[in-house]
């Protein structure tokens, strides 16, 4: 069992890394713990916790910044965002449920490390499009910053691009400054019911391409729409394809009666306010599969109009459940555990269409045989390797996290 | 200026290497002759001029991974370069440097509306992806004030921006996917027309590196669906700090304009001498701000802006009525530059970003440091995201004038980071501020990004010389000061 240390300032954290340096003592690097088993399983002797590095260092609403703690949590956040009708635009994920785990302490370096971006990616952008500067520790025990607190900066490489998804292998992050963003005034949905998934994906596209700006395109199949929490999307017991339309309440209005009559051949149905909140809520944080905790699951990326199409051929080979975000760039996959094949059926399919797996949730003897990340080309992965060595060249921050030797 | 000291033994070599790269590419697609080398001696930062030691225009990514490869071997240096309109000397020659410049990869190879993409060779420019998706109503966003001839490669190297990117981002919020040739000549992919991309964010990194890392070769953007509708608005003020404060009132009430610019008087004046786009003259600072999308949308934020606008003691308020009238507006910002081009024989563009609310602060000082150098200063700038484009006017003629412009410049970078801003917010570090980082980055931050770097190009052959101050080799900057011990801080707590 892996001792945790806990850390409530840099410099502890700084000398203790150095520490490992110089002893060649591999760590695990970990925030709130809101996703335990995501990644490749590692074994070290000890764990730094960051959740102690919670201070705000300054939050200017009109600035649209703010500059905070790698600790602090998505919850607190939120609530201190709120107070200023503000919000971080690419709805930070939290997958704590998904993961089991019943309690909300997913943190922002944590969400960041992992570059995961709610429903709005489509909009607004990804995690890592949000970040204007950034601290952190190298594995040689060295502190740097890149980036600074201002949104248009082009000076020196953008490392915090580089950090953002990097799982903890390059630095342990202890600081960060986020481009904050005006929530949106009111939030509608146009669910349309009955399509099947290639229809759903096709319609999707088409909102997509329209001037109408939406922020949510997602679709749900009729087994998972029919546990949805949301009485409105779970009781026309069909597949659900939803579109969300945020913004000043007039302009919502327009927009989905354009909608509406764009798509009036179909059946649909109107989600509003709160009960359009927690739907999307539900879609971000991968509701639909939290229940089924023996399922494993599967985050696909893909060029969004090949959704259908990827989820059909993977169907043909494995038995599963899915559904779509992101217009169909975003498929979520559950599969029995014994289709022990199935990560290569689906590594297949993304060679024709493109894209890329990760394995986000299942037991660690299943992490340790497959390839939890995509694999990559070799010209690539040796640049990746060499982008390792210039961080953590003598592999102390989580050594084999992503890849076997990264 | 000091760039690393040429090499002789390569200059002596020149013969050999351009035989070499026409081994390579087709013989005219080497020059090599001093007259034809002329036109490539400097970007847009043309205060500083070199001749390289020969040019070589690729076709193929083979080619140029040929070509680097090549480079490498022999210890050759590689200076990447688009179409030169670089403001911050990015695209410079080495006299004992190889100009590759990918004016060749000029196609565009894929438009994919169901995945709104499209795929161009890097030397397509800004403005052609635009055009060649409009007629379906779609359009790149990014939109630097050069993208007439800006190319699409150059904007990924310097993460280029614009007017528009207030609302919808820089070059690296909507790339996709880039190929991209290494000094070793291996040739990687990292992207694809998903929206976000695996493993390290290379892409992220590659965006603004100046051509340090890599050649590019290929350049997947997003492309968004033109707005069903945009409305500019041109406000007046009698000071630059009721204007500072409009701006922080737009912002912080909920708005997020496309664009939202700022002039004064100097430039107002120099704008409207140059080609009457009607602004008014009796004012010191104007806003012009463009709000777009749905249409009941701009209707609803316009009336918001303008009440915003009379409650920060706005002294006049227009708003476009038709399509050609917001376009009139935007006509003298536009031609900002060129217009004080007109007022004086020379002028120097700086690119600062600061914190907004520091807005005021900041021109007030300036207005100090114009008076102490003796040269005027116009100032045009994105007031939305608090990046500065001061134009220092000179003349290049009169003896010691560009020095100081340099040197009034640099002062001002320095302002920028002293109220918590930085010191390109567009244009890049390139040669003009290289020397310059260490008052925003210290050793740490340099050795850092130089280790990121050594992963791509151990040698330091492509564009040495550009964006850090300071050259170290990477056995260097790799080595590690073990110092053994115990575990520090036995009082931390422990599960």
């Amino acid at each position: 069992m892996a001792e945790i240390l806990k850390f409530y300032n840099e410099e502890q954290l700084c000398g203790t890394i150095k520490w490992a340096a110089s002893a060649k003592e591999p760590l695990e690097v970990i925030g709130g713990c809101s996703k335990p088993g995501l990644g490749r399983p590692i074994s070290t002797n000890y764990r730094l916790d960051l959740s102690g590095l919670t201070q705000i260092d300054s939050y200017q609403p009109d600035e649209l910044v703010l500059s905070l703690g790698a600790g602090v949590t998505l919850v607190e956040i939120r609530t201190l965002l709120k107070q200023n009708r503000q919000e971080l635009a690419f709805e930070p994920p939290d997958y704590s449920s998904l993961m089991g785990i019943s309690t909300k302490t997913a943190t922002i370096g944590g969400v960041i490390s992992c570059n995961f971006s709610g429903p709005r990616r489509i909009k607004a952008g990804a995690a890592r499009d949000h970040i204007l500067g950034i601290r952190g520790i190298s594995g040689r025990g060295e502190i740097f910053k890149s980036g600074g607190t201002v949104v248009k900066n082009v000076t020196g490489y953008d490392l915090s691009k580089l950090l953002a998804g990097s799982y903890g292998t390059l630095s342990a992050i202890t600081n960060l400054c986020v481009r904050v963003l005006p929530a949106a005034e009111t939030t509608s949905t146009l669910l349309l019911l009955g399509l099947n998934d290639a229809d759903a994906i096709d319609a999707l596209g088409y909102a997509a391409r329209t001037s109408y700006e939406p922020s949510g395109l997602a679709h749900l199949p009729r087994e998972l729409a029919l546990h949805c929490n949301v009485p409105d999307a779970a009781t026309p017991s069909t597949s659900v394809t939803a579109i969300r339309i945020e913004g000043p309440p007039e302009s919502v209005t327009d927009r989905i009666h354009s909608l509406q009559k764009t798509y009036s051949h179909f059946h649909t149905t109107l989600l509003c306010e709160e009960s359009s909140r927690t739907f999307w809520q539900e879609i971000r944080d991968v509701i639909p599969f939290s229940k089924m905790l023996n399922r494993v699951v599967w985050r696909l990326s893909v060029p969004p109009s090949a959704g259908a199409k990827v989820v059909a051929e993977i169907k043909r080979h494995v038995s599963c459940e899915a559904f779509y975000d992101w217009g169909g760039g975003l498929i979520w996959l559950a599969l029995d555990p014994k289709e022990t094949a199935e990560s290569n059926h689906i590594r297949n399919t993304l060679k024709t269409h493109g894209g890329h797996a990760l394995l986000v949730r299942a037991r660690a003897d299943i992490r340790r045989q497959t390839s939890v990340f995509q694999p990559q080309p070799s010209a690539l992965h040796a640049l990746s390797t060499r982008i390792k060595d210039s961080f953590d060249p003598l592999r102390i921050l989580n050594p084999g996290k992503m890849y076997k030797d990264i | 200026m000091r760039l690393p000291e040429p090499n002789k033994s390569v200059i002596a070599k020149k013969p050999h290497i351009v035989a070499a790269l026409r081994s390579v590419v087709q013989d005219e697609n080497v020059i090599e002759d001093p007259e034809a080398l002329k036109p490539y001696e400097c970007d847009g930062l043309s205060a500083y001029r070199q001749l390289p030691l020969a040019v070589v225009l690729p076709e193929t990514t083979d080619q140029v991974s040929a070509i680097l490869k090549y480079c490498d071997a022999e210890g050759i240096n590689v200076v990447p370069r688009g179409a030169g309109t670089s403001l911050s000397g990015g695209a410079l020659p080495l006299a004992d440097g190889v100009l590759l410049s990918l004016g060749k990869f000029n196609r565009i190879l894929d438009i994919d509306y169901a995945n709104r993409c499209v795929i161009a060779q890097p030397g397509v420019t800004n403005l052609a992806i635009t055009n060649a998706v409009e007629t379906e109503g779609f359009y790149y966003a990014p939109d630097p004030s050069s993208q007439i001839a800006c190319t699409i490669g150059g904007n990924v190297a310097e993460n280029s921006g614009g007017v528009h990117c207030l609302k919808y981002g820089l070059t690296t919020n909507n790339l996709l996917c880039v190929e991209l040739v290494l000094m070793n000549g291996e040739v990687v992919r990292v992207g694809g027309k998903q929206f976000d991309s695996e493993g390290y964010d290379i892409l992220g990194l590659i965006t603004g590196s100046e051509g340090l890392l890599g050649v590019i070769t290929e350049v997947t953007v997003r492309i968004l669906r033109r707005p069903e509708t945009a409305q500019a608005m041109l406000i007046g003020f009698s000071s630059n700090e009721d204007a500072g404060a409009c701006v922080a009132s737009v912002i912080g009430s909920g708005i997020i304009p496309a664009g939202m610019e700022m002039m004064d008087k100097l430039a107002i004046h120099a704008a409207d001498d140059f080609c009457s786009p009607g602004y008014p003259r009796d004012v010191e600072a104007l806003l012009i701000v463009e709000l777009d999308g749905p249409s009941a949308e701009v209707t609803e934020l316009t009336a918001r802006v303008q009440s915003i606008a009379e409650c920060s003691h706005a002294k006049s308020i227009s708003i476009s009525s038709s399509e050609s009238e917001r376009q009139q507006f935007w006509t003298g910002r536009k031609a900002a530059f060129p217009a004080v081009g007109r007022i004086s024989p020379d002028y120097y563009c700086m690119d600062g970003t600061i914190p907004r609310s520091h807005l005021a602060r900041v021109l007030s000082r300036m207005n100090e440091l114009s008076s102490e150098y003796g040269l005027r200063i116009a100032n045009v700038f994105h007031a939305g995201d608090g990046n500065l484009h001061p134009l220092i006017l000179y003349d290049a003629n009169k003896p010691g004038h560009l020095e100081r412009a340099e040197q009034l410049g640099a002062d001002i970078l320095r302002l920028c980071v002293e109220v918590g801003g930085v010191l390109t917010g567009e244009h890049g570090v390139g040669i003009e501020k290289r020397d310059l980082m260490g008052i925003m980055f210290n050793d740490s931050d340099l050795n850092q990004q130089q280790r990121v770097k050594c992963a791509f190009d151990p040698d330091g052959r492509l564009n040495p010389g550009k964006v850090f101050p300071t050259l170290h080799r990477c056995a260097e900057l790799g080595r590690i000061h073990i110092h053994g011990g115990q575990i520090p801080f036995p009082d931390l707590p422990r599960f």
